[in-house]
């Protein structure tokens, strides 16, 4: 259930995310959904990429700081309403979000949304209970 | 007798004997040794002449040690001012060896050994090493610089009057640096502290656990280092870590070390006679009083130098170490008045942003201070690169860092930085000494 997300520290200046990037394409590393958290200087790009563990291994051995997170994506149908059950059920459960975001799935007419929990088992029991669907990893990476 | 030097206990090189001089003998040996040094200035050294004879003193008025304080001081601008060889008070056909530092601004200073000083240098280097549990059979990994810094040269004789086995493998290439630690079996490392702290993030990137390996011991100097900053380090590579002291003007490293007490720096006073003064009268203090750390070679021939003002800023401590050695002990040196950064009127000195960050964080990462002038107003902003223990996913938590890092910096320095979190190996990574400040000001 639970999903690999790398997050790569970089600062907030021209060029400094084409790097990273660059280095996961030599790599055939394939970027599967992203999204950046920036403030004024700095930001966290955050990633689901093909191969997390690789991925992870390839960029601190090129001197970034990267971390790997666990996250849950989870499965919504693509139209007006789609997020609002979501985010209902979690409230019923009193669970707080840290952070998302949400991408097309471009197999279907639903979307992908990408959650970060403190505590990821309690939001999995929650979101079950409520009959969401939850995207196992292999699902969501293939093509 | 052989069979006592030949054993293993680890304090009894024989080059440590004069450790252990009785204070009395010791005290006459060092008069004897002024006397004679300041002969032999008088007669070579014609800046030093000049100025004794400015103060109406001559030679034979030295008569007791405390009679050290009528001489003149000699400092740095002496030696550029004097440039290349005009304090030698040998010629040059007895001198061996040329050293230069690193002249940032203009010429640089020079500084000449002949033979016996070089036997002398290597000799102190050696009580350092025995005095750090050092013997013959370690391997010992030399990154300090070779060349015209007497860091690399200095600690290679060192070593090697041991009857170490040395790796002279200078400064640079962490990653071979790392590879010829494990793979020789290296068990002492000899570089900047900074230097070690890069080899130790080095490592853990290449996956090679330092505490693993048989390295036990670094023996570290040429910088101001921090009692923090040593526990970090023995920390992250299970080494025990050592403080060495010395500077180009007086010998190169190998005036002073710490014993595995680490308990104050041993200075090798039977060659290197300490003084603390007040560095704005020039008074001697007492001993437990903070000055400036006045050092004269008591035996150096080819560049005696008489009351030299080091501008590190330490004290000489009081009562001896329970190591035996009847050596007098300065305090390890924190700061130096050459590195105090004047910004809005407040004194700041770089190992105060060392200190904050290892406070808080616990680790220390690299960081450098950016000076500027904008609108006639000092800016300091310090730059710290985010390692991975610190990083966080979370914008809030990144932000709770930050926050955290200006505070200590405001509390610390007492004056309001600018912190800019920055990306790992964004700021450049030094060979020896550590780049801590650049001063954009201009006056």
């Amino acid at each position: 259930m639970k999903i690999q997300q790398i997050s790569l520290f970089a600062e907030n200046k021209p060029g400094h995310i084409a790097a990273p990037a660059r280095l996961l394409a030599q790599e055939g590393i394939d970027i599967r959904a992203l999204y950046l958290a920036d403030t004024e200087k700095y930001g966290i790009l955050r990633m689901i990429v093909s191969d997390c563990g690789k991925a992870a291994t390839l960029l601190q051995a090129h001197g970034f700081v990267a971390k790997v997170t666990e996250v849950l994506a989870v499965e919504v149908a693509d139209r007006p309403g789609g997020l609002a059950d979501v985010l209902g059920a979690l409230d019923g459960c009193g669970i707080n979000i840290e952070y998302m975001y949400a991408f097309p799935y471009v197999r279907s007419d639903r979307a992908i949304l990408i959650f970060r929990f403190a505590d990821l088992d309690a939001a999995i029991a929650c979101l079950q209970a409520a009959g969401i669907n939850l995207v196992a990893s292999e699902e969501l990476l293939e093509k | 007798m052989n069979l006592v030097l030949e054993s293993s206990v680890i304090d009894c090189h024989p080059a440590s004997v004069p450790d252990y001089t009785p204070a009395s003998q010791l005290r006459d040996l060092q008069l004897q040794r002024l006397q004679s040094v300041v002969a032999r200035s008088w007669q070579h050294v014609e800046l030093f002449r000049s100025r004794m004879e400015e103060r109406g003193l001559a030679p034979y008025d030295i008569r007791s040690l405390e009679d050290i304080a009528k001489l003149p001081f000699t400092v740095k601008s002496d030696l550029r001012d004097t440039y290349p060889f005009g304090l030698f008070a040998s010629p040059m056909k007895d001198v061996v060896r040329l050293h230069a530092s690193s002249g940032t601004t203009g010429k640089p200073i020079v500084v000449a050994y002949t033979k016996e000083d070089v036997d002398v240098w290597t000799s102190v280097l050696v009580r350092c090493f025995a005095g750090c549990g050092l013997h013959r059979g370690d391997i010992v990994q030399n990154a300090y610089g070779y060349g015209l810094f007497t860091g690399g040269l200095g600690a290679h004789y060192g070593a090697e009057g041991l009857g170490a086995t040395v790796v002279p493998t200078s400064g640079g290439h962490a990653d071979r640096q790392i590879m010829l630690m494990k793979d020789f079996g290296v068990t002492a490392m000899c570089c900047t502290p900074t230097y070690f702290l890069h080899l130790i993030d080095r490592a853990a990137e290449l996956g090679v656990d330092m505490k693993e390996l048989p390295l036990r011991a670094g023996v570290f100097g040429a910088e101001p280092w921090s009692e923090s900053m040593r526990k970090y380090i023995e920390k992250m590579s299970g080494i025990e870590a050592f403080d060495i002291y010395g500077l180009s003007e007086i010998i190169g490293p190998g005036v002073g070390c710490e014993c595995r007490r680490h308990q104050g720096l041993h200075i090798f006073e039977d060659h290197f006679y300490p003084e603390i003064i007040d560095p704005d009268t020039g008074v001697p203090l007492p001993d437990g009083a903070e000055g400036e750390l006045v050092l004269t070679t008591l035996s150096k021939q080819a560049m005696p130098m008489i009351r030299y003002r080091t501008r590190d800023i330490t004290m000489l401590m009081p009562g001896t170490c329970e190591c035996g050695r009847t050596l007098r002990r300065i305090g390890r040196i924190g700061r130096r008045s050459d590195d105090m950064l004047i910004i809005r009127g407040v004194n700041v000195f770089p190992s105060q942003v060392e200190s904050a960050l290892l406070e808080i964080e616990g680790t220390l990462p690299h960081f450098q201070i950016l000076l500027t002038r904008e609108q006639g107003l000092d800016q300091m902003e310090v730059q710290i690169e985010v390692t991975p223990q610190m990083f966080n996913d979370k914008i809030g938590a990144l932000q709770g860092l930050h926050a955290r890092l200006q505070g200590a910096l405001d509390r610390v320095l007492g004056i309001r930085v600018r912190v800019a979190l920055v990306e790992a190996y964004s700021i450049e990574r030094s060979q020896g000494k550590a780049k801590r400040v650049i001063d954009r000001r201009t006056s």
